[in-house]
C-alpha cells in the first residue's frame, strides 16, 4: 500500500536522466550553501542568536503584534487582520474592488499560495501576474511552484522554451537562458506599467519601526510596490521580529543559506506610503496560532523560508516538489502540514528517511527530524494511518517483547530466506526486492554462534 | 569492566559476522563482555514507524538485559541512538537512566572509553566510509557538512589507525543511503535510487570496500551493490577493525 507521496516520488524517478538533473541541480545550490556558510566565522552562533530572537518573538507574539500595528498605522499603512485563508483572500479583494483595480503584479508570497488567492481574484474579475520569473513561469504552465524559493526548478531551459513559445509568441525551440529571460523581461515591463495595484510579501516585519522588509533577486518587488499606486503585502503572523538591529541576523543568514549569496539582491525595506500611495498590510493568522499552541511543534514557526532544507533534503531531491501534498513542500512542509489538516497529509511525516541534515542545515534551528518523528507518532494515533501498519506494529512489539518467539521467527525468516524460489522472494510483495537483493541468509545466528561455543558456555 | 555486548535484531539474524567481530574486538582489548541471552531489538522499528507505544515492552526487556553492566556496547549507531534518545517512553528508573547513559557506539566506545590510539592490523585495500545519518546527527559521531564546525569524524580518527588502508574521498561526505527503516519499503522508489546513488558515488571516486557503522545501512548498500553484480565489498567497522580480509 503506497502512499501518495510514494506513489507521486516513484513516477518521477521513473525518468532517472531528469531525476538526477533535478537532484544536482539542488546540490549545486547546497554546496554554494556551504561555501558561503564556512566563510561566516560566527555562523553557527548567528543561528544560536536567530533561534533565540524567533524563541523571544513567539513568547511574546501578541504584544509584538500590538506593537507593529500601532507603528504601522503611524506610519500611515492600513493594517488588516485576517483569521483564515478565506478572510485574506476577501480582504485583498475588498481593498481591489473599492479603487476599481483590474489588473495587479505580485512579487512571490508563499502565503499567497496557501491562501489559493491567485484562482480567487482570477475568478472575480481581476488579473493576477506573477512576477518573479519561477513564479511567471509556473503560472503560465498552470502549475504550483515546486520550491519555495526556486519556484520553477523542476524545469530546464526547454521546458521554459517551450512555454514561453506557447504563451508568450517567444521563437520555437529557443533555449538560450539570455534570450528567454529576454522575452520574459519585455513581458514583465508591459504587465508592471499596466498594473493597478501591486502586492508583495513580507520577509520580515519590524515591531518597533512597524517597516517591513521583501528580499528578491529581481528586484521585481520593488517594480511593483514603486509604480503602483496600491502597494498590498500578506504576511503570516510569525513574520515579525522585534527590531531593526535584528534584521542584521537574518539578512545575513536568508540569502546565504537559501542560494548561496552573500545577500540578496534587493533587500527593499518598506516604512510608510510615498505621497498619494496606499500601503495595506495583511496580517494572516491561518492556523499558526493553532501550531503556536502545540508546545512539540511551535518551533516550526520560526522558518525563515530559506528553502535550504528543501535543497539539502535527499528526499525532496529525488521526488521533487509535486509529490508533497501541500503547497510547502520538503521536510518544513511536512512539519506544517499536518498540523493544517492531519488527514489530508498524513503521509508526509513518512516521506523523510530521518537522516536530520535539515535540522543542521536550518539557520533557525528548527529540530525538523524530531518533529517529523513526533508527528509520526500522532498520526499513527489519528491520522490516516493503514490498519495493516497498525496491527504489523503491534505483532512486531509483542514479538521482540518475547524473546523465544522472536528466536523462532528469526529462524524460520533465515530459513525461507535461503529456500524460498526466486520467483516468491522477488515478487512484488517484496517492496525490498524490486531493486536491491535481500541479505543472504547465514546457518546460524549470532546467538546460536556464541551458544556454540566452549568459550562462552558458562557465561 | 564488564561490557554488556548489545547485537541489533537484523546483525543477530542476517549478519552474525559482525556480531562476531565486535566481541572478538572488545576482547582483544581487554573488556570483560557478556553477551545477555534473551535480547532481542530496540524497538526503533516500531518507534519509526509512528508506534513507539508499542515498543515499550521492547524497551523494558532491553533494559532488564542490561542493566547490571557496566557500558554497553553495540556495532551500530541508529539503534543505540533509539536507546539514548527514545527511551523516555518508558519509566525513567535508576535502570534506564544507567542503561540510557552507559549505552555507546563501537566507535565512540573505543575512542573515548577505552581511549585506543592505534590497531594492530592492515586492511590494505581503498576504502570509503558511510556515515550513517543517525550516527553522524543523533550520535554527533563525525561532524555534519552542514554545520560550520572544525571536522572531525570519530570513525574515519580509526580507520586511519588502520595500517595499509586507503582512505576514499566521496563526492558528498554524509549523503543520506535512503535506508531509513519502513522508509526502505514504503518509499521503494526514493530509497532503491538513494542507496544506488550513494553506491555509485564510492564506485565513482575508486572504492573497493565500504564500511560504515551501521549495518542497516550496509544492508541496504549491499543490496543494491549485489542487484548490480558491481562487486564492491560491503564491510562493518568492527570487521576490519578485527583483522578481516576480503
Ligand atoms: S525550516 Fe529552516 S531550513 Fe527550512 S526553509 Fe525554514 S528556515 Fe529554511
Amino acid at each position: 500500500m503506497m502512499s501518495e507521496h510514494a506513489n507521486k516520488a516513484s513516477a518521477f524517478i521513473r525518468d532517472e536522466g531528469r531525476t538526477d538533473w533535478h537532484d544536482q541541480a539542488l546540490w549545486f545550490v547546497r554546496k554554494k550553501r556551504d561555501i558561503q556558510t564556512k566563510k561566516v566565522d560566527e555562523w553557527e552562533t548567528l543561528r544560536e542568536i536567530a533561534s533565540g530572537i524567533k524563541a523571544n518573538v513567539l513568547a511574546n507574539l501578541d504584544t509584538y503584534l500590538l506593537q507593529f500595528e500601532e507603528n504601522a498605522l503611524k506610519n500611515g499603512a492600513q493594517v488588516h487582520w485576517a483569521k483564515d485563508a478565506a478572510e485574506h483572500n476577501e480582504i485583498i479583494l475588498n481593498i481591489l474592488r473599492s479603487k476599481g483595480v483590474k489588473k495587479m503584479v505580485k512579487s512571490k508570497s508563499m502565503l499567497t499560495e496557501e491562501c489559493h488567492l491567485n484562482p480567487y481574484l482570477i475568478e472575480n474579475g481581476i488579473e493576477v501576474v506573477d512576477t518573479d520569473l519561477g513564479e511567471r513561469i509556473v503560472q503560465l504552465r498552470n502549475e504550483p511552484p515546486s520550491h519555495i524559493v526556486l519556484p520553477a526548478i523542476h524545469l530546464k531551459k526547454e521546458d521554459v522554451g517551450e512555454t514561453f513559445y506557447q504563451y508568450l509568441h517567444s521563437e520555437k525551440g529557443a533555449s538560450d537562458p539570455k534570450y528567454l529571460t529576454e522575452v520574459a523581461r519585455k513581458h514583465l515591463r508591459e504587465k508592471f506599467l499596466a498594473a493597478d495595484a501591486a502586492l508583495t510579501g513580507v520577509n520580515f516585519a519590524v515591531a518597533d519601526t512597524g517597516g517591513f522588509t521583501v528580499c528578491t533577486n529581481e528586484g521585481n518587488a520593488d517594480l511593483g510596490a514603486h509604480l503602483a499606486p496600491i502597494h498590498i503585502a500578506s504576511m503570516g503572523i510569525e513574520k515579525l521580529i522585534p527590531k531593526q538591529e535584528h534584521l542584521g541576523v537574518f539578512l545575513r543568514m536568508l540569502a546565504r543559506n537559501a542560494t548561496g549569496q552573500p545577500i540578496t539582491s534587493f533587500s527593499s525595506h518598506f516604512i510608510k506610503p510615498r505621497e498619494g500611495q496606499e500601503l495595506h498590510v495583511v496580517i494572516v493568522d491561518n492556523k499558526r496560532s493553532e501550531q503556536l499552541g502545540r508546545a512539540d511543534f511551535r518551533k516550526s514557526l520560526y522558518c525563515i523560508r530559506c528553502g535550504a532544507c528543501l535543497n539539502t533534503c535527499p528526499v525532496y531531491r529525488r521526488s521533487g516538489g509535486h509529490s508533497y501534498s501541500y503547497i510547502i513542500p520538503g521536510p518544513i512542509g511536512s512539519i506544517l502540514s499536518p498540523g493544517v489538516d492531519l488527514k489530508k497529509h498524513s503521509a508526509m511525516p513518512f516521506a523523510s528517511t530521518l537522516c536530520g541534515s535539515c535540522s543542521d542545515v536550518c539557520p533557525v534551528k528548527i529540530d525538523i527530524h524530531h518533529q517529523l518523528y513526533k508527528w509520526r507518532q500522532i498520526v499513527a494515533e489519528q491520522g490516516d494511518f493503514p490498519a495493516v501498519k497498525k496491527i504489523s506494529m503491534k505483532m512486531m512489539g509483542f514479538l521482540f517483547a518475547h524473546p523465544s518467539l522472536y528466536r523462532i521467527t528469526g529462524k524460520m525468516g533465515r530459513v525461507a530466506v535461503k529456500i524460498m524460489p526466486r520467483f516468491l522472494l522477488y515478487s512484488k510483495l517484496n517492496a525490498w526486492g524490486i531493486k536491491r537483493e535481500v541479505p543472504q541468509a547465514p546457518p546460524q545466528s549470532f546467538r546460536e554462534w556464541y551458544l556454540s561455543q566452549e568459550k562462552y558456555k558458562h557465561k | 569492566m564488564k561490557v554488556g555486548l548489545f547485537i541489533p535484531c537484523y546483525i543477530d539474524q542476517f549478519y552474525p559476522q559482525v556480531g562476531i567481530a565486535t566481541l572478538q574486538l572488545l576482547e582483544k582489548l581487554g573488556c570483560d563482555v557478556g553477551f545477555p541471552t534473551n535480547q532481542t531489538c530496540c524497538g526503533q522499528p516500531m518507534g519509526n514507524s509512528g508506534c513507539e507505544k508499542d515498543s515499550a515492552k521492547t524497551a523494558q526487556l532491553f533494559v532488564e538485559n542490561f542493566k547490571d553492566y557496566d557500558y554497553i556496547v553495540g556495532p551500530t549507531a541508529s539503534c543505540v541512538g533509539y536507546v539514548k534518545e527514545h527511551y523516555n517512553i518508558i519509566e525513567q528508573t535508576v535502570a534506564v537512566s544507567h542503561v540510557r547513559r552507559h549505552i555507546y557506539d563501537l566507535s565512540e566506545f573505543l575512542l573515548d572509553v577505552l581511549k585506543i590510539e592505534k590497531l594492530d592490523v592492515s586492511f590494505p585495500y581503498k576504502v570509503g566510509l558511510h556515515q550513517s545519518c543517525h550516527g553522524l546527527r543523533e550520535m554527533r559521531l563525525g561532524a555534519s557538512s552542514e554545520l560550520n564546525v572544525t571536522y572531525f569524524s570519530k570513525q574515519r580518527q580509526l580507520l586511519e589507525m588502520v595500517n595499509g588502508l586507503e582512505f576514499i574521498e566521496l563526492d558528498r561526505t554524509d549523503e543520506c543511503c535512503g535506508f531509513g527503516g519502513t522508509f526502505c519499503v514504503s518509499e521503494e522508489a526514493v530509497s532503491a535510487k538513494m542507496g544506488k546513488d550513494r553506491v555509485a558515488d564510492h564506485q565513482r571516486n575508486g572504492a573497493q570496500v565500504i564500511t560504515g557503522g551501521d549495518v542497516s545501512c550496509l544492508m541496504h548498500l549491499e543490496g543494491v551493490i549485489r542487484r548490480q553484480g558491481t562487486g564492491i565489498k560491503v564491510l562493518h567497522l568492527a570487521e576490519i577493525f578485527n583483522g578481516a580480509t576480503i
